[in-house]
This record gives C-alpha cells, sequence and structure tokens, in this order.
C-alpha cells in the first residue's frame, strides 16, 4: 500500500550499472519509495545496494534505465551518511557539523545555532570542541548523522552506518534513530547486511541477491511505531526476521546455482 | 563554545583512546627522556673516543683537530664567524620563504588541473636533478650585480622541490568519501580547495618543509662555495674556503660547526611547528597512553 505509482518520492525504473571493467554492480533494479517511508536495503556484499544509494544520491549515473524524482528539486534536498564516519580529522565537532552550511554560504550565526540544534538532537551536547580522535566510534557516527540533518534533508540515504560499531552501540544507535525519524519523518533509504537491524528499523525491507546485483524479494514489516524494546523480543519481530532470512538465503542459491 | 556550555564541566568521552594533553611532560622530563638521553650519548662517547685519538696518535690539527681544539677555535674566531653565519643564514631563510610561497603555489597550481601537471610536473624534476654546482657560476654571472640575490635562486631551486613533490601528493591523497560530501553539497572548486585539500594536505606539506629547511642550508652553502671568494659579503662556505687555503684547519671545523648546528636548529624548529598544527588530529603527531 505504501509503494503505489501515485506516491511515491522517486522511482528507480530498469535501473542498472555496470563498472568499466565489465562487472555488472546493479541490474533491472525496480524500486518506488513512498515520502516519509523507511526502506532498508539488505543483502551479502556485491549486491548492489550500496551501488543503488550512490545513483540516487547522484554520485555516478545509472548505465541503464532512469531514476525518477516526484519532484526534480527533491533530489537536491538529501543527505548521505557513510559508512565510516567520514569526519574532516582537523576539525572539531562543531565545524564537522555545520560544514553543509559553511558550503551553502548560510551566515556564520545561523549556521552555528542550527548546528548546535542537530549537536543537541544527537545527543553529543558539550562535545562541540572535540575533534574526531577523541571520539569513540558511535559518537563519530553521531556527529556523522548530526552533519546530515544539518540542511534538514526531506530524503536520507544510509550506507551501512552502523555496520562498524558493537552490538550495544547499534541498538542504542538504531532506537535513537527510529525516535528521531519519527519527530521528524524524513524518507530513509537504509543499507545495511543485518537482518535485525533492517526488519527493527523498517516499514520495507528489499532483499537483494548477489552476481549480477538486483532485487530477490520485498517484505513489508507491518509493525505499529514506536518499537521499542520490548519489539526486538516479540514473536512478531522474529517472524520478520525469519521471513527475511528465508528470503536472503534464496537469493544466495539463485546466485550460487548461476 | 556558547557561554552555557562554559559552566557545565565537559563530559569525558569514555570509551575513546584519551590523549595525554592534561599531562603534558615539562620541559625537564621530556629533556630526561630516552630520545633526548640516548643520542646525547652517543655523542658524548663519539667525542671522548675523537679526542683520545687525536691525542694518542698525536696527528697534528691540520690533518684532523680534536673537538676541544674546535671549540677553542671557534670562541676565538667568534667575531669573524658569527656575521658570516648571519648572512648564510639570511640566504637559507629567504631561499626556504621563497620556496615554502612558490612551491605552494605550484602545487596549488597542479592539483587543479592534470593537465598542469602532467605539462610540467617534468620540468619541476629536472630542475630539481640539475646538480646546483654546475648551474650556479651561470646564476652568479647573469646576476652579477646582485650576488644574495643570485645565492638565494640557488637555494631556491634545491629547496622548492620536495614541497612541490610532496604538497602536490597530499592534496591528491582526499579522503575519498569525503570528496563524494563536498560533491553531494555541490561544493565549490575553490571550497574543495581550501576545506578539503588544503587540510588534508596539510601533513604532507609540513613533511617536505622539514626536508626543504635542510635543503636551503646545503642549497646557500654548496652556492656559496662556487660563488667563492668575491664579494663584500661573505658567508659561512667562504670562511670555510679561506680557512683551508690557509691550512687553519680547526677554523674550518668550528664554521663547520656552526652549518651542522643551523641544520639541525631549522629541523628542531619545523618539527616544533608541524607538531604545533597537528597536535589534535594527526597520528604523527598524536600520543596516546597506552
Amino acid at each position: 500500500m505504501i509503494s503505489t505509482t501515485s506516491n511515491r518520492v522517486l522511482e528507480l525504473q530498469q535501473v542498472g550499472k555496470v563498472y568499466r571493467n565489465g562487472t555488472i554492480a546493479l541490474q533491472d533494479a525496480n524500486l518506488a519509495i513512498a515520502p516519509g517511508e523507511f526502506v532498508s536495503l539488505v543483502g551479502a556484499s556485491g549486491c548492489g545496494k550500496s551501488t543503488i544509494l550512490r545513483l540516487i544520491a547522484g554520485l555516478g549515473q545509472p548505465s541503464t534505465g532512469n531514476i525518477h524524482w516526484d519532484r526534480p528539486e527533491q533530489a537536491q534536498d538529501l543527505a548521505f551518511v557513510f559508512q565510516d564516519a567520514a569526519l574532516m580529522p582537523w576539525a572539531t565537532v562543531l565545524d564537522n557539523v555545520r560544514l553543509p552550511l559553511t558550503l551553502n554560504k548560510t551566515k556564520p550565526n545561523q549556521a552555528r545555532a542550527t548546528a548546535q540544534d542537530v549537536i543537541n538532537l544527537v545527543g553529543l551536547a558539550g562535545f562541540e570542541s572535540a575533534y574526531p580522535r577523541e571520539l569513540s566510534g558511535g559518537m563519530r557516527m553521531r556527529v556523522s548523522i548530526a552533519r546530515s540533518l544539518v540542511t534538514t534533508p526531506q530524503v536520507l540515504l544510509m550506507d551501512e552506518p552502523f555496520g562498524a560499531l558493537d552490538e550495544m552501540t547499534r541498538s542504542k544507535l538504531n532506537s535513537d534513530l527510529l525516535h528521531l525519524w519519527q519527530q521528524k519523518r524524513w524518507t530513509v533509504v537504509f543499507v545495511t547486511h543485518n537482518i535485525y537491524e533492517a526488519v527493527y528499523l523498517s516499514q520495507r525491507v528489499v532483499v537483494m541477491a548477489p552476481r549480477p546485483g538486483r532485487i530477490h524479494a520485498e517484505i513489508p514489516i507491518d509493525a505499529p511505531y514506536p518499537r521499542d524494546e520490548d519489539f526486538r523480543t516479540s514473536p512478531e519481530y522474529i517472524n520478520h526476521c525469519r521471513a527475511v532470512a528465508a528470503q536472503l538465503h534464496t537469493a544466495m542459491q539463485d546466485a550460487e546455482s548461476l | 563554545m556558547p557561554t552555557s556550555q562554559k559552566t557545565a564541566p565537559r563530559p569525558t568521552p569514555t570509551p575513546a583512546p584519551r590523549l595525554m594533553q592534561t599531562s603534558d611532560p615539562t620541559a625537564w622530563q621530556r629533556l630526561r627522556s630516552p630520545e633526548v638521553l640516548a643520542p646525547i650519548v652517543v655523542g658524548i662517547c663519539i667525542l671522548v673516543a675523537w679526542e683520545l685519538f687525536v691525542r694518542i696518535t698525536g696527528l697534528p690539527p691540520y690533518l684532523l683537530p680534536g673537538p676541544l681544539l674546535v671549540l677553542k677555535t671557534l670562541g676565538e674566531e667568534w667575531n669573524t664567524l658569527l656575521p658570516s653565519l648571519l648572512i648564510t643564514l639570511q640566504i637559507t631563510i629567504c631561499a626556504f620563504l621563497a620556496a615554502v610561497v612558490s612551491g605552494l603555489f605550484i602545487a596549488v597550481l597542479f592539483s587543479q588541473s592534470k593537465w598542469i601537471e602532467r605539462s610540467f610536473f617534468p620540468y619541476a624534476v629536472i630542475l630539481q636533478t640539475t646538480p646546483i654546482a654546475a648551474i650556479a657560476p651561470l646564476i652568479i654571472m647573469w646576476m652579477r650585480n646582485n650576488t644574495f640575490g643570485a645565492l638565494v635562486v640557488c637555494a631556491w631551486i634545491v629547496a622548492f622541490f620536495p614541497i612541490v613533490s610532496n604538497t602536490t601528493l597530499g592534496l591528491n591523497s582526499v579522503d575519498h568519501n569525503l570528496a563524494n560530501l563536498f560533491k553531494l553539497y555541490n561544493a565549490s572548486r575553490w571550497q574543495t580547495l581550501w576545506y578539503l585539500r588544503l587540510p588534508s594536505a596539510l601533513p604532507y606539506f609540513l613533511g617536505g618543509l622539514k626536508i626543504s629547511g635542510g635543503l636551503s642550508l646545503i642549497g646557500a652553502v654548496v652556492a656559496e662555495f662556487v660563488a667563492g671568494t668575491g664579494g663584500a659579503k661573505a658567508g659561512l662556505a667562504y670562511q670555510i674556503l679561506m680557512s683551508s687555503y690557509n691550512l687553519q684547519i680547526p677554523r674550518m671545523f668550528a664554521a663547520l660547526l656552526l652549518i651542522t648546528l643551523s641544520g639541525v636548529g631549522i629541523f628542531v624548529l619545523l618539527t616544533i611547528l608541524s607538531n604545533t598544527l597537528l597536535k589534535h588530529w594527526h597520528e604523527s603527531a598524536i600520543k596516546l597512553e597506552n
């Protein structure tokens, strides 16, 4: 019901990507994403999930097919969170967070105030003048997320943002992210290889298959929000995880039989 | 930082590697650290061995003066050597500053266009590999009304290449994800240069400075040697030449000692500069507790 054609922010139509060395990173991907939707892409490495994200972000052009934005100006109104936090090591937390505003020439006072707001929002108040080197992995990721939110984007693209973190930090950041999403209602496309994370966060999980990268299945997760810690142990949650795991399994078998 | 933040104590980033910023060792402690003590002990041993060797074998001072004699000569000749030292240092510093400014400028130019880099980089290499002793006479002849300027040009030719080559490498070694980030936010060429490429290149640039500082001094001394004994203003190389003509070998060693000490001084100053600029973020300048 969410991914009906009339109500979408963007739609991938038969999108494929072939790299110069001949690798088919992505083949015939069709995917529509609704406004305010939280979609996860899961799959093994080499299944093209990061490729989809980069194409949506405009970091590279599709080799075939096209990406249709409902309102083209929204293509500019997005933010990207990289797998490693991608912070400038020479700059403080505050300077890292306000970088997008510095680049679009926002007045310094206003940029500082906006940056301070998002720093508070992600729970980093008090660390404004710390350098990335002094922060833990989880905190660096929070800085990265704060930086992505500082331009108040409508679409948030996250490329395995919590992949390098320990389980405790990951689940804390998961629930914090979900909490923020419920307040702000961005459209989120979230890439991960972690089934549990995908099911916990998303309204819809897209399972991808490798070699060549392609979309294998879409599984709606129709559990209501807010999803608290109890949800993580509920039978409903386990069933959804099981369904995603089963699809991933067949996706891998397909790939092996090719 | 807003004033409200100052009243509250800053929370400590607990799981992070803690830095030794609060417990910085004092100057005295640093002097007693193994990094300082070990080379000093080695140096003293060599000097003692040298002095003993000279005394036991009874070598005449015009073949090899002992370290004590060199020190004594340095004291006696201080009035003639100091002005020469200052002249050599002037040439060195002018050449070094010219190398920094021109090297940085050329590197930025290279980083802005692959075509400029491809077209001109080989000539920078040629300038670097041409022996300075071979072209110094030409430069001195062309600039015969301005010997000081000619010597600066010679030293500059020797010193500018490490800065160009290191800084160019640094400007091109930008983190891939950060480059993508700047692209996503439609950063202009100048913004990318100023906020991303130049800071990324800073550790490389500073590494180039350390090499180039020593080379400026060597370039200045070599050019002075080639310029010979002429000219009203004469640097340390002139003093070395004169001393060797007059067989004042201890005086020659004293001048040599001054050149060496200047080189070490330049290196130490540039190392301090490098550590100060990089202390918050670069691995080379961060001290870990473990």
